[in-house]
């Protein structure tokens, strides 16, 4: 392979992130990317705070993390299903 | 809890609810009902719809308790009725058009490089995860998502289901599932962005 070789534009980057994250890249594509990230810190920046962005819309949604959420069903709620129930 | 010790508490209470037991019914509303009731809440996001979708899929689950079949956690299985009766609710509301996703997308020269340039998050998620005002920026930027994006994030980042199982539920090919999620994450990221780019606070 020759050095001079391109590289892969920002856009095909961004565009197959997801892929690139998740393993499943073929291995000569990966090395694209990793050659392309080698040399270019916006990239670099976009794909950390993605992955941050994935991991904050997890977090944020963790019981601990969450104040409003109640952690028993309202009992108005639980005997109207129960009515339903007993109706058969 | 032991995942064996789980199945097992399961396998209890199968048994009580299958021969018809009210109060193994009310058991496992108080169980389960609080978390699901979350769920409903990030699907649907109507105080009132999310009530109904969770009684529509207490019900539901009961009257097919024999299709259930013990592979799974009870906990899974009842959470799988509550997000079907939720997306059913979203799809039977009124359909408004959808906004533009695009302007929350990446943009990029004639040449392939991106313009502008992207900022480095400095702050560790961890850090940010401890601070109230982050979460509930999330939280709201999640639900300025496009509806069918905003779904498909909640889906798989947060209530944690499959690709295919999501693909299934929605009625997509995976692969349209990957890409619609990836424009949400990408246009998640762009409403967080203006907040979260440059040096820790």
């Amino acid at each position: 392979m020759s050095e001079k070789k391109p590289y892969i534009p920002c856009s095909e980057v961004l565009e197959l992130l997801w892929a690139y994250i998740s393993g499943e890249l073929p291995p000569e594509q990966a090395h694209e990317f990793d050659r392309h990230l080698a040399v270019c810190p916006s990239c670099v920046a976009y794909l950390d705070s993605y992955r941050k962005t994935v991991e904050l819309s997890r977090e944020s949604f963790q019981p601990g993390n969450c104040e409003p959420e109640a952690e028993e069903l309202p009992e108005d709620l639980i005997q109207a299903v129960l009515a339903t129930r007993r109706k058969g | 809890m032991e995942p064996s010790q789980a199945l097992g508490e399961d396998q209890t209470l199968l048994a009580e609810l299958r021969a018809g037991s009210v109060a193994a019914f009310a058991r496992l509303l108080r169980e389960h009902g609080g978390r699901m009731l979350a769920v409903a809440r990030r699907l649907v996001r109507d105080e009132e719809d999310a009530r109904d979708a969770v009684q529509e899929a207490f019900v539901s689950a009961f009257r097919s308790l024999d299709r259930f079949e013990g592979g799974s956690r009870l906990a899974t299985w009842l959470h799988r009725i509550v997000v079907n009766c939720c997306l059913m609710r979203l799809r039977s509301r009124q359909r408004r058009p959808e906004e533009p996703i695009e302007d929350l997308l990446p943009k990029f020269l004639e040449d392939g490089h991106q313009a502008p340039a992207s900022v480095e998050w400095s702050e560790p998620v961890d850090e940010l995860i401890h601070r109230k005002e982050i979460r509930a920026l999330v939280r709201e930027s999640i639900d300025r998502l496009p509806e069918s994006y905003r779904t498909v994030l909640v889906l798989r980042d947060i209530e944690e289901l499959s690709t295919a199982d999501a693909a299934t539920m929605l009625g997509v090919t995976e692969n349209a599932l990957k890409i619609r999620l990836h424009r949400a994450r990408q246009a998640l990221r762009a409403l967080l962005d203006p907040h979260l780019r440059g040096a820790a606070a």
